[in-house]
């Protein structure tokens, strides 16, 4: 028995189950993973369906197992994926770091939960996303998004794997125990709408002098051998040259690294993500993203409702992060309200940008932030014009 | 308009399933927004527990349920636990073999696992009361909610599932209308 | 030198990296003996040297794939195992070798061994057991004998060691053996076996490190050591009828014999993924 890839319609749809469909939709055929709450729903999902179409599920021994299956089946050419949630989340970080260095595209998701170590396990929390840019050692760059519904579930899950390909990067898919968890409709489409970005593959045959990670597109994304193709490359994470061999001076070091975050740097506007409302005339921002930004949005609609005139930034994308509007906004706006499950780690980053006062709305997790919190900090910044505090750590 | 949902009972009566079945059949075929939550884990398989949909004309921002207008309650520890949740004016509709309201409260009363049992099946006493719920409160049509169960469960179900929605609605019919 | 030799061609020069020698191996290692084996078997194999992939960790042995002119992953320490599962069962046409060493395999990748070998998944697994971590410089690993003396060991080591094909047939190898790397002909013989053995095969080859395990032990020369296996190896009987497990531990350092040959080699359905469209009665439980 064979099922369809894509589950074109209407669907009243779990989170968790939305992500699933968007990674077959996508194309993905092999998922290797690790039962962990609150993301397990996606494993379980998946290995009902992956067969149907012809893909494969593998449940692996933990999580790091989990990574360098979907590394290893990419590389022979798979569109591959693992879920988890934060303790297999931090098992995973070494090898980020492979994926990166031997520039094989994977896509993970973190449905993150209360933390850190065991924590909340089926309660939500949003502090992985300083990890998700960070969390292998070395200098390197990623693409992150964040979803704030189950609608979103499925598309950033299909864009994840087009980022991914395009530019042989790790994507992580940053949700939360609230979105995965949430059943709310999700519109699927004709199969020919779901986009898809290739990967850039070689145009020359097999031969000698054949150099693999040399990048000479202006992207610098060089194109990508997959195992049996008769090109016999070689693929390390140790430092390499654009032939792929070991190559430990410093010359070639720096060249690399500096390759595979320019890489992401350079490409970034096709990968940013972002939305606005109320932003035309808004002198205070709130900057919020994933389920925090549903009560930031309530909030946002509430203070304009009053007459303040407030506005919401929410990132869809975290990484690359959207600097640029983020910078545009700051010509107009008199302060920034960062709200996030977490006890300030996307503020550092907006800081980083402008030069206002920014005001974080804060909780360590395990329940969403209400609007109500957001809208108190938002009148408390109106109430007091410039002469707001620097940081107010607020509950909700 | 946003109005708040709690379907509450013990593990194995279906609570979460009626949920999903109400939810999708205003989000599908009510053109409402509509958002089903549920508590997770191992504190919510014993004991008590509960289904949470929101429904609203317009987009749904905060999803869970903060002080129900509606509880359904199939199990006297759900209405124990879940009673103070709601609003003092709430909608209440209790399993009434099961459940004995609290002094001052005027629930509903809906037999549902002795007319689920009258079909044959007391498994399907949630959907049971959910035609009660959908006739007691004409706030979605009958056709939506029979969608939603022919479009969820699997096709030798469905004929015994829509008899049960069918029963409950026509015994809420044959009573009083309240809203 | 009118009498020098000079060959044209070598018949294993397309599957080396010249260009990448010198290679990092110190005198007397025996990593380089098993790559030899693991080339000729590849030429000898019948298979499309496009169809060979090798994959390693971190560590001397984990180098190997460098060196060979095939499709060559040189993944992170411990990890080769689950990447080549990935690989394997996307692409199952190809033949694939993890290539690595004991510390790599049996302790940050121990979890990984078992867990491959228990789901019988078809790749070939050789390992180079040295005693100990060469690369780091000699320290302690999961087959350094109990009392031997390591760089982190320096009063004698505290630790029973892993029986590694003890190991490996508990957690359901279909296939385990084990050589020297003085026993180059068995090496190679075994490998091309397992080439075409289905599941998952494992050849452990005890190799000389002198300059690690071998200079705190009084095996300062690597052919001292190749002497030593050659004295001391015996080959098995029918295990365990005649050969127990337990005489399969490996001590260097006593005169005491260490067992060498085809320990398991026997047939088990090899992992596949669920596929819908197979007959019921095919799935494996």
């Amino acid at each position: 028995m064979r099922g369809r890839a894509v589950l074109t319609g209407e669907h009243f749809m779990h989170g968790d189950h939305a992500c699933t469909e968007g990674a077959i939709a996508a194309g993905c055929r092999f998922f290797a993973g690790y039962p962990i709450t609150p993301s397990t729903e996606i494993a379980e999902r998946i290995a009902q369906r992956l067969p149907e179409v012809g893909g494969v599920f593998i449940q692996m021994e933990d999580e790091i197992a989990s990574i360098l299956a979907i590394i290893g089946a990419s590389a022979a050419g798979a569109r591959a994926m693992s879920a988890t949630s934060g303790p297999g989340f931090s098992l995973m970080m070494e090898n980020i770091g492979l994926a990166v260095m031997m520039e094989i595209p994977i896509v993970i998701v973190d449905v993150q939960r209360g933390s850190p170590s065991t924590g909340l396990p089926t309660l939500p929390g949003q502090a992985d996303v300083m990890q998700a840019r960070w969390g292998s050692h070395g200098d390197y760059a990623i693409a992150a998004y964040a979803p704030w519904s189950p609608q979103e579930m499925f598309d950033l899950t299909v864009l994840a794997f087009n980022v991914a390909d395009r530019f042989r990067i790790p994507v992580m898919v940053m949700s939360d125990e609230v979105v995965g968890h949430m059943v709310e409709r999700v519109v699927i489409p004709p199969e020919e709408q779901i986009p898809r970005w290739e990967r850039k593959r070689p145009t020359v045959p097999p031969e000698n002098g054949f150099r693999p990670f040399l990048a000479e597109d202006d992207d610098l994304v060089p194109p990508l051998v997959h195992a049996g193709e008769g090109y016999r490359v070689h693929f390390t994470g140790l430092t390499h040259d654009e032939r792929g061999y070991p190559d430990m001076s410093a010359e070639t070091h720096h060249r690399l690294v500096t390759r595979l975050v320019e890489k992401v740097r350079r490409n970034a506007d096709a990968m940013v993500r972002y939305e606005g409302y109320g932003l035309e005339d808004a002198r205070i921002v709130v900057i919020s993203y994933g389920c925090t930004a549903r009560s930031a949005r309530r909030a946002v609609a509430q203070a304009r409702a009053a007459g303040i005139p407030a506005g919401l930034l929410r990132l869809i994308s975290l990484w690359p992060f959207p600097e640029k509007p983020l910078r545009d906004l700051a010509r107009q706006a008199e302060a920034f309200i960062v709200a996030e499950m977490n006890l300030g780690q996307m503020i550092c980053e907006v800081e980083r940008y402008v030069a206002q006062p920014v005001i974080g709305v804060n909780h360590a997790g395990g329940a969403m932030i209400p609007p109500a919190p957001i809208l108190e900090t938002i009148e408390e910044v109106a109430n007091r014009g410039a002469h707001i505090g620097r940081r107010k750590a607020s509950t909700g | 308009m946003r109005r708040e949902i709690r379907i509450a009972g013990f593990g194995g009566q279906g609570v979460v399933l009626a949920g999903y079945i109400l939810g999708k059949a205003f989000a599908l075929y009510e053109g409402l927004e509509a958002v089903m939550t549920q508590s997770y884990g191992p504190e919510a398989r014993g004991g008590a527990s509960s289904s949470n949909v929101v429904i609203s004309d317009e987009p749904i921002d905060y999803p869970f349920v903060l002080e129900p207008d509606v509880l359904i309650a199939l199990s006297q520890e759900a209405y124990t636990r879940f009673r103070p949740t709601a609003r003092a004016d709430a909608l209440l509709i209790i399993e009434e073999d099961l459940v004995t309201p609290l002094e001052g409260d005027r629930p509903l009363r809906v037999p549902a696992t002795r007319l689920a049992e009258e079909l044959g099946r007391r498994i399907v006493a949630n959907i049971v009361t959910l035609g009660y719920f959908t006739a007691a409160t004409g706030w979605l049509r009958r056709e939506s909610v029979e969608k939603a169960i022919e479009n969820t469960l699997p096709a030798r179900v469905v004929p015994l599932n829509l008899n049960a929605f069918a029963r409950g609605y026509e015994y809420a019919l044959a009573g009083e209308r309240v809203l | 030198m009118a009498h020098t030799l000079v060959a044209e061609k070598h018949p294993l020069d397309d599957l080396i990296r010249t260009d990448r020698m010198p290679h990092i191996w110190c005198p007397g290692c025996g990593i380089g003996i098993v790559m030899r084996c693991y080339a000729q078997a590849i030429l000898e194999s019948g298979i499309p040297v496009e169809q060979h992939v090798i994959v390693s960790g971190i560590g001397c042995a984990a180098r190997t794939p460098g060196y060979m002119n095939l499709d060559s992953y040189h993944t992170t320490h411990g990890r080769p195992i689950p990447f080549a599962t990935g690989l394997k069962l996307v692409k199952p046409e190809l033949m694939v070798t993890v290539f690595s060493g004991d510390g790599d395999l049996a302790a940050i990748g121990g979890n990984h061994l078992i867990h491959a070998a228990r789901r019988n998944v078809d790749i070939k697994v050789i390992c180079i057991n040295n005693f100990n971590y060469g690369m780091t410089g000699g320290q302690v690993g999961p087959t350094t004998p109990l009392g031997a003396k390591t760089t982190t060991t320096p009063y004698g080591n505290p630790e029973y060691p892993f029986n590694l094909p003890y190991l490996l047939a508990a957690a359901g190898a279909v296939f385990v053996s084990r050589w020297t790397a003085i026993h180059a002909r068995q090496v190679k013989e075994d490998i091309l076996y397992t080439f075409h053995k289905p599941g998952f095969t494992f050849i452990e080859v005890l190799a000389p490190c002198p300059v690690g395990f071998g200079k705190s032990n009084n095996l300062d020369e690597g052919v001292e050591e190749m002497w030593l296996y050659r004295r001391r190896c015996v080959p098995a009987g029918r295990v365990p009828e005649e050969t127990p497990w337990e005489a399969l531990q490996v001590d260097l350092r006593e005169e005491r014999p260490i067992v060498v040959g085809r320990f398991v080699d026997e047939d088990r359905p090899v992992y596949r993924p669920v596929r819908l469209e197979d007959k019921p009665s095919e799935h494996r439980g």
